[in-house]
């Protein structure tokens, strides 16, 4: 057990009204998994995931990790965003030794930067600024720049979401890799069927209003993984199924709303 | 290319305009000087070097007083930012304070300081401080979450988190600060060394008045504004534009 999330509830508070985002979250991961969660916009992903880097606390139950509570963020946990959240002032080397500044001398760092650039294939690129590099390539660098601190696990919350459909498929290819390589854990948010398919071990399915666990998937093809497999599109069907009932939730109480108001 | 060609076309016909009808209206060089007047007085001023040591004069006050509003502007900015009670309070007086020219605080200050350096240097303060501290907190709040969430994944908080992520994420808001901070500095500049005492540009302007020499008014009046815009556009601007491209904040 290396990932415990144990019956977490999660409520914001708006304007005096109480929303239950997260009801009774139970989920275990174990090391080296990769675990997409997926599910329909709205539905608590990012919130459930930054609860995992400890950037926001739970309303109730706990996390563990190794058996420790999260209580904070911490570099045992490694988080890349939607938007590669690099930083403009420094050129792409600088960036991915920002979280190595502390622990290491200045050299090694440098090397450690280096060694995880080329794990991307940007090495060539290091004296670069983000501004100057293209979508996908910034989405590299901030994976790169998350690996390079050695975290136990990797949180990604729909790091490929921004990108267009080519990039997105050499982007599913090189992280592959780069989870053989490192046999890191991964969390993966995402709100592609077939993303979810391509890359992962464990599926987990999320509904919506309020957030709970619907399904929990295990993918076992044999990577790397095409989409004209026939247990592929079987399994494709199965979870559109699934979540067609949860948009169907929302469009309705959408539409309620509409007509009460 | 185009555009400095049309400038320089505009300007030509500006100056020959200005001569022709000062010439053709017969007024004296006392009432309304003709370019060539103006000219001359450019050279006389420079040639004795009245105007040089005028102008290394002014720079001075500017540089002393630009230099402190920065530091004034840079903490109070933070302050504002970070702390919401300071903000309620402090910030509505220095936006209030904001909207009267900082030149109007002139007799106070020679009444404490005495008609000298301090007072004028007191006023450039004033000038330079409201808008630096309104910039740097304006910066401080804009920074993105994502650069400060991201910076928390990574082991990063508290006075580390300021200096190496929310500070230099402000920069941009900060050079604009600056930027705006020099022009408010250099026009209080300008208001303080008339209605006090020399050397000074703005001291030349005054005495040459006294002195009913309107080609020298002219002289320092356009001296001013070109160094105004000379300073504004191969510095501040080129340095801004710079930033805005490396924050990523361009427009286009
Ligand atoms: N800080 C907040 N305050 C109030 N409500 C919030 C806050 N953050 C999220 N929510 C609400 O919680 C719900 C889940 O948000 P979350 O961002 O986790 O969804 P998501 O599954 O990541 O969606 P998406 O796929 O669009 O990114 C939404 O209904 C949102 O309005
Ligand atoms: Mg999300």
């Amino acid at each position: 057990m290396f990932l415990h999330i144990d019956h977490i509830n999660k409520q914001f508070t708006n304007n005096k009204v109480v929303n239950d985002v997260l009801v009774d979250i139970n989920l275990t991961i174990r090391e080296g998994e990769f675990v997409s969660i997926l599910g329909p916009s709205g539905c608590g992903k990012s919130t459930l995931l930054s609860m995992v880097a400890g950037l926001s606390e739970a309303s109730s139950g706990e996390i563990k990790l190794e058996g420790k509570t999260i209580k904070k963020p911490g570099k045992d946990r490694g988080m890349v965003f939607q938007q590669a959240a690099l930083f403009p002032w420094l050129n792409v080397e600088e960036n991915v030794m920002f979280p190595l500044r502390k622990e290491m001398k200045k050299k090694e760092a440098k090397q450690t930067a280096r060694k995880f650039l080329q794990m991307v294939q940007l090495s060539n690129y290091a004296a670069h600024y983000p501004h100057e590099l293209s979508g996908g390539m910034q989405q590299r660098v901030a994976i790169a720049r998350a690996l390079a601190m050695n975290p136990k696990m990797l949180l990604m919350d729909e790091p490929f979401g921004a990108l267009d459909e080519q990039t997105r498929a050499r982007m599913h290819a090189e992280l592959e890799k780069i989870w053989i390589e490192t046999k890191k854990t991964i969390l993966f948010v995402t709100h592609s069927i077939s993303e979810s398919i391509k890359l992962s071990d464990r599926i987990i399915v999320m509904g919506t209003q309020p957030g709970t666990i619907i399904a929990d998937i295990k993918v076992d093809l044999p990577r790397p993984r095409r989409f004209d497999q026939k247990e592929a599109i079987h399994l494709e069907k199965k979870i559109n199924l699934l979540l067609k009932n949860e948009i169907d939730k929302v469009v309705k109480e959408e539409l309620s709303y509409a007509a009460n108001h | 290319m185009q555009r400095i060609i049309k400038q320089l076309v505009f300007f030509i016909i500006l100056l020959v305009a200005w001569e022709g009808l000062v010439r053709a209206g017969g007024w004296t060089p006392d009432v309304m000087p003709k370019p060539t007047d103006v000219w001359q007085a450019l050279v006389r001023g420079f040639g004795d070097k009245t105007l040089i040591y005028d102008l290394v004069a002014s720079f001075q006050r500017l540089f002393i007083g630009l230099l402190i509003s920065l530091m004034l502007g840079i903490g109070l900015g933070i302050l504002l930012a970070k702390s919401k009670t300071a903000d309620e309070t402090l910030g509505s007086l220095i936006l209030a304070l904001q909207s009267v020219p900082s030149i109007v605080w002139l007799p106070l200050a020679i009444m404490w300081f005495g008609l000298n350096e301090k007072a004028v240097i007191f006023i450039v303060v004033l000038g330079g401080t409201l808008v630096m501290t309104i910039n740097m907190r304006m910066g401080i709040k804009n920074v993105s979450p994502l650069y400060i969430r991201a910076a928390q994944t990574m082991g990063s908080r508290g006075l580390d988190l300021f200096l190496k992520v929310i500070f230099p994420a402000a920069v941009p808001y900060a050079v604009t600060g600056v930027r705006l901070a020099w022009a408010f500095a250099w026009r209080a500049l300008m208001a303080g060394e008339i209605l006090s005492t020399g050397p000074g540009l703005g001291y030349t302007l005054k005495y040459a008045s006294d002195f009913g020499d309107m080609s020298l008014v002219i002289a320092v009046m356009i001296l001013i504004g070109v160094i105004g815009t000379a300073v504004d556009y191969a510095f501040f601007q080129r340095v801004e534009k710079n930033v805005m491209r490396r924050w990523g904040l361009e427009s286009s």
